[in-house]
């Protein structure tokens, strides 16, 4: 994801614990890898959240995303928040606490459910 | 009552055992199964084994009728979401969370889980308490009802030999009582004045912390 956005022009900061992961980014990444926890107000300052128009948390942990993006949208006031929420039901609650949720869980099945039916 | 624990850790396997000495209902939630074994063969049927962060482990465990839901794993965001969810979700009436870095308390009260015990915390006031260095100790916060309540230490100036009445203290605070260095118990009045070794209770509102640090040091 960072690669695409990077790719089509948006100024993208990347945050991560852990160092290895930046491996993956391309070798012509123009955007700012930084080593820090994204659930950190501190961290997040760094990556200079206040001038943020969108934060995406995709981890793999449901719980980090949900605090990451809550600390985003409501201490931050990033206007446009996305966290990936794998429990279905939990991406309901989510959304009732104005964050937008994406629960790959439910996008796949309806892919699935698709395919199938054609 | 029927009181629901997250996290099998230490914390999680003290409370349970004492909880249910005390007489309540309790279930503890854990997610590694090997633990669930342990404690099963312990405690007997008092646990659940799956994540607790779950909505449908949280509906297994009939958290529609906890009176009380206490977070004690030992990650934040495990904690912060399964509060989260017990309190706004599912109005579980006392909704406790166990802080494990000092700084996530803020972000936690600001994300609308004010009830939070914070271990590092807790021991920075004990040692203040335990030695005559610091003024200031904090015995409790009432976080709903916006109060501090404080133990101040009389250790010389700027505050002995001053009238307790004299004491710019934030307003709204209440000083119920001084201990003296004898152990005699004291009601303040307006001829109280303070000595060197005295200790007194100050209730204050929150937002007055600064102001009562400000007079004690």
């Amino acid at each position: 994801m960072a690669r695409l956005l990077d790719a089509d022009g948006h100024k993208v900061t990347i945050l991560d614990s852990d160092p290895n992961s930046f491996e993956k980014l391309p070798v012509d990444f123009k955007g700012v890898a930084l080593l820090e926890s994204a659930t950190d107000e501190e961290g997040l300052e760094k990556a200079n959240i206040r001038e943020a128009d969108a934060f995406v948390a995709v981890t793999r942990e449901d719980d980090k995303n949900a605090m990451a993006a809550q600390i985003a949208k409501r201490i931050f006031d990033v206007p446009r928040v996305i966290c990936r929420i794998y429990d279905p039901l939990r991406e309901e609650f989510y959304e009732s606490l104005g964050l937008e949720g994406i629960s790959p869980t439910v996008v796949f099945a309806k892919l699935l459910k698709e395919k199938l039916e054609r | 009552m029927y009181i629901i624990l997250l996290g099998g850790g230490e914390v999680g396997y003290y409370l349970c055992r004492e909880l249910l000495d005390m007489g309540h209902e309790v279930l503890l939630i854990e997610k590694d199964a090997i633990k669930c074994e342990h404690f099963k063969e312990e405690l007997g049927s008092v646990i659940l084994c799956g994540d607790g962060c779950e909505m449908a482990v949280l509906t297994k465990a009939g958290i529609t009728r906890a009176d009380m839901f206490v977070a004690v794993t030992d990650e934040d965001d495990d904690n912060l979401a399964a509060t989260q969810i017990a309190k706004q979700k599912f109005n579980v009436p006392q909704v406790i969370a166990r802080i494990n870095k000092p700084k996530d308390e803020r972000i936690f009260v600001k994300l609308g889980i004010e009830h939070t015990v914070n271990a590092a915390a807790l021991i920075l006031e004990n040692i203040k308490a335990q030695t005559a260095i610091f003024p200031l100790v904090r015995l409790l916060s009432f976080k709903e009802k916006g109060l501090e309540l404080f133990l101040v230490k009389v250790l010389g100036a700027p505050l002995a030999d001053k009238r307790v009445v004299e004491l710019a203290l934030p307003s709204g605070s209440e000083v119920p009582l001084l201990i003296r260095q004898g152990g005699e118990l004291v009601v303040p009045d307006l001829r109280t004045i303070l000595e060197i070794g005295d200790q007194f209770i100050c209730l204050i509102p929150s937002e007055g912390e600064a102001m009562l640090k400000a007079i004690v040091s």
